[in-house]
């Protein structure tokens, strides 16, 4: 693999706090190797700042290994950059070349308010687990764990939902602002074992109802989640939602 | 100052006698009992879960923005159990005896049976919780083997079984949180730990958006803040990983111990330049069918694919042929070492190895061949049939590594060096996994108790979940049967005002401090001290180095820091701030312990101590304690001895070959 160094333009979303309001400055870096990851340049930066005595760019990041899904920068129009089924943590800059000019903002959703900078307060996302996004069984009532068997294809499609890193890449790459990926991955991953069997019904009516209350919009099936998605989630989890949602709310119990 | 706390009796009845006999605590008692979680990571969410479940009044704190965030989440290859759903021979006792092999015989013996024994329980409860481990066609759990070991009893979920299980505890923890057992502060960073008569009654914690500082009451403390391997600054862990927490409540008497057990661990991706801000582990997992070998000729600079097979040292199965790749990572690492020291490393910075999957592809390809009953098969065909079975396997690792270095491993091996990983050491603890301080307490990677000096792979997720869900639901009863008695203190009470001023006097002296150097530089140089003096080899010479050289470090840091911004905002560089100057302390401590530690054990190699063949040397006589320090001021400590009694298990020569 064969390295280099670029110049680079910066236009970084700046915002004070929840109640400021924002904007975009415009920063230079300069002898950015390749194979530096992207937030490796944001550290560059920080400590570029830092030396000017300005104040260094907030940003959630902290595994830096593409599975906590803490980070979550929107790059040049594309939540996690122009990698696919990437997180920024895990963009490297052999992605850019000499003199371009790279824009950096933060996730845009009502449900996920900025806090500074490039940092956004995604708490909705716990409390729509909180909602349901679990199985109700206690510490030490479990049977054998081989007392159960599950289908392989079925434990296997569990955990490709289950995989989920709960950036909210979805949300910001939706025109909508929805959450249904996010949402669907979690209720599949639950619905498909049969672990999951005694809540499915409430569950699912539980964690959308929490949604809406939140604040995220509703899913005109565009697709943009899935084709923004880290972790490849696949969107027949939002078909399979909402196949949950419809046989939940016909046979709930009044 | 130290007692274990040990049961009495046999060793296969200890964890039994002892849960028939604790003292209990009944459920209108509990409601009133509140107990604060620091850290919400495997150990800290498990227990701040089971807690909740059993009616106590829990507090949980984690940095992060979510407890979903942990760095659990970023361990890859499995979690062992001794289920022996292999039909292998496994068992409770053989868990219990690599356990404490693996440890190099520095583990506490009652602790570690405790743990083997409590393993199958923690598979049951994760399946219980819908955590989708892999399995077979007939529906049954999946295994796979895991370094020093012989057995395969390493449960998993492809190369994120951490996710899988933290996303299982956080699950249940959010549960409680709707329940109102629990209360969550997320974004919240603790920063001190308060006392009263020498109980622990309550912590004083910073809200990291609003920069407040707060008071919580607690009747007992637990933290669970996991490992401080960033003292390297370079490691495996995640970039907010901290011993803050840990160092406060050592700072107010709780002891640190062994603190110089850092595992090292064998396959990292390189370091590419002086940018690298974390290193990224490729899980131990891949070492079931990836080959370890250098060129046998010095300074070779071929391509690997065009270097022959004969002129390739395979140097594990070469030194270790009973164990072959599958060696433990303290022998892994260090037998890296070696070859890249002696001139044998590749890459351009010749501090690599590599780490071969062309054998593997070739072997699966041909049982693909043989399931279809076909012969005649084009190689090229096997080798596409191949692939695709290793990626199944390790797929998701396969990609990050194509990710991180542009290269792809399917057609060259990988390259890999050793790097930071885990630390053994951690605040000391009794058998109820108390530390010397009343009512406080440590879970996981935070305390020291369970690997020795050096822990098995898929160790780390079982140890975590052990203490979370298992053990401290009994043990804390034990204490908190007694507070029943006593009416919380009130956060008025003068013991919090003293520790909130004393916090936010050390914050203003920070932010006064305005120098001219940035945190992160003065982090970078710890961290290149702590692995050139205290890493992967070191002895008396380096360490004593080491000592000065941080402490002039110290002074500097607190005479010539330079963070920007106030304290009452989100203020990400003051957090780090004093994170680093923890650090700073805690790294001299790790030398000074080093230095005490004349011998070699597990992931501490001192040059001073090996044998004839360059293998570690214990010296039993001497060392076979727990290193307990007791903070007494400014860079001094008093040494406390634990010794270690090995009732079952007779400690030898670790052997490997």
């Amino acid at each position: 693999m064969e390295h280099y160094n670029m110049n680079l333009n910066l236009k970084v979303w700046r915002q004070k706090n929840t109640k400021s309001k924002g904007e975009f400055k415009m920063y230079r870096v300069e002898n950015i190797s390749s194979e530096m990851s992207f937030l490796e340049m944001f550290d560059v930066l920080n400590e570029q700042l830092i030396h000017e005595g300005e104040e260094p760019v907030a940003f959630d990041h902290d595994c830096r290994e593409g599975i906590c899904g803490m980070c979550s920068m929107y790059i040049n129009g594309k939540p996690h950059g122009p990698w696919q089924a990437n997180t920024t943590c895990q963009l490297h800059m052999r992605a850019f070349k000499d003199g371009d000019t790279i824009v950096v903002e933060p996730w845009r959703a009502n449900a996920f308010p900025v806090i500074k900078d490039l940092v956004v307060d995604r708490t909705s996302f716990d409390r729509i687990i909180q909602a349901g996004g679990y199985i109700s069984v206690n510490t030490g009532n479990a049977v054998d764990g081989n007392a159960l068997p599950i289908n392989k294809d079925k434990a296997d499609a569990s955990f490709a939902a289950a995989m989920c890193i709960g950036c909210g890449a979805c949300v910001a790459a939706c025109k909508n602002s929805s959450a249904m990926l996010f949402l669907s991955a979690k209720v599949s991953h639950l619905a498909l074992l049969p672990q999951g069997e005694p809540e499915r019904h409430s569950r699912v009516i539980n964690m959308v109802a929490q949604m809406d209350k939140e604040g995220f919009g509703s899913c005109t099936n565009t697709g943009a989640c899935e084709a923004t998605c880290p972790k490849e989630i696949s969107i027949s989890n939002i078909a399979r939602l909402n196949q949950e949602y419809l046989v939940a709310s016909l046979t709930a119990e009044k | 100052m130290l007692d274990a706390k040990i049961p009495s009796g046999p060793m296969d009845d200890k964890w039994t006698d002892y849960k028939g006999h604790c003292k209990l605590v009944n459920p209108a008692n509990k409601r009133k009992l509140e107990v604060i979680i620091v850290g919400t990571g495997l150990a800290g969410a498990s227990a701040a879960a089971s807690l909740g479940e059993m009616g106590y009044k829990v507090k949980a704190f984690c940095f992060q923005d979510s407890p979903r965030r942990a760095h659990s989440i970023a361990a890859q290859g499995g979690i062992n159990a001794a289920k022996n759903y292999q039909n292998d021979g496994d068992s409770v006792f053989r868990l219990f005896y690599d356990t404490i092999k693996g440890g190099d015989y520095r583990a506490r013996e009652a602790n570690v049976h405790r743990l083997a024994e409590v393993s199958a329980n923690i598979i049951d409860q994760c399946v219980a919780q819908g955590v989708p481990f892999a399995r077979e066609y007939g529906g049954l759990l999946s295994n796979r083997s895991f370094g020093g070991t012989q057995v395969q009893r390493t449960f998993y979920a492809a190369g994120q079984t951490g996710q899988q299980l933290l996303i299982g505890a956080y699950q249940a923890l959010e549960r409680q949180v709707a329940l109102g057992n629990v209360t969550m502060y997320s974004r919240h960073e603790m920063l001190e730990v308060v006392k009263v008569d020498g109980k622990t009654t309550g912590i004083i914690a910073r809200d990291l958006v609003s920069g407040k500082l707060e008071r919580h009451f607690g009747h007992a403390v637990l933290l669970c803040t996991g490992g401080y391997g960033n003292v390297f600054y370079l490691s495996t862990n995640a970039m907010g990983s901290n011993v803050t927490a840990a160092w406060k409540a050592h700072k107010q008497g709780a002891a640190f111990a062994n603190p110089c057990y850092t595992q090292i661990h064998p396959t990292c991706i390189p370091v590419s330049g002086d940018h690298q801000s974390k290193l990224t582990l490729m899980s131990e997992s891949l070492r079931n069918d990836g080959r370890i070998w250098v060129p046998k000729k010095a300074g070779d600079p071929r391509k690997a694919t065009d270097i022959p097979e004969e002129e390739r040292d395979y140097y594990l199965e070469r030194r270790y042929p009973a164990f072959g790749n599958l060696v433990p990572r303290d022998v892994a690492s260090r037998a890296a070492k070696e070859r890249c020291d002696a001139g044998y490393g590749v890459g351009t910075s010749k501090q690599a190895v590599y780490l071969d999957f062309a054998a593997a592809i070739e072997r699966y390809g041909k049982i693909e061949v043989s399931k279809e009953g076909r012969t005649d098969v084009p190689k090229e065909e096997i080798i596409a049939l191949g692939k695709e079975v290793v990626k199944e396997k390790y797929g998701n690792l396969f990609d990050m590594y194509e990710k991180i270095t542009g290269e792809n491993p399917y057609e060259l091996p990988m390259r890999i060096y050793p790097a930071v990983h885990y630390t053994m050491g951690g605040l000391w603890v009794d058998y109820e996994l108390q530390t010397t301080v009343k009512g406080l307490y440590s879970l996981g990677e935070a305390n020291f108790s369970d690997h020795g000096a050096n822990r098995l792979g898929a160790s780390a997720l079982m140890q975590g979940l052990a203490d979370g869900y298992f053990v401290i639901p009994y043990t804390i009863g034990n204490y908190l049967a007694d507070e029943i008695y006593n009416k919380p203190i009130s956060t008025d009470h003068e013991a919090f005002a003293a520790a909130e001023k004393s916090v936010s006097d050390r914050l203003s002296t920070l932010m006064n401090i305005k120098g001219s150097q940035s945190v992160e530089s003065f982090h970078k140089r710890l961290g290149k001290i702590m692995w050139e003096k205290c890493g992967m080899a070191r002895n008396a010479q380096g360490l004593t180095e080491a000592i000065s050289e941080i402490q002039a470090l110290k002074k500097e840091f607190w005479s010539d820091v330079k963070i920007p911004g106030d304290i009452s905002e989100f203020n990400p560089e003051l957090d780090k701030a004093g994170r680093v100057a923890d650090f700073i302390e805690l790294g001299e401590l790790m030398c000074k312990d080093a230095l005490n530690r004349n011998e070699s054990c597990g992931g501490h190699f001192r040059e001073e101590s090996q044998t004839e063949e360059g293998e570690a040397l214990r010296h039993d006589d001497e060392y076979m304690y727990v290193a307990a320090w007791e903070y007494a001021g400014e860079s001094n400590w008093n040494l406390h001895k634990e010794d270690l009694k090995y009732e079952v298990i007779k400690p030898s020569q670790r052997n490997y070959k």
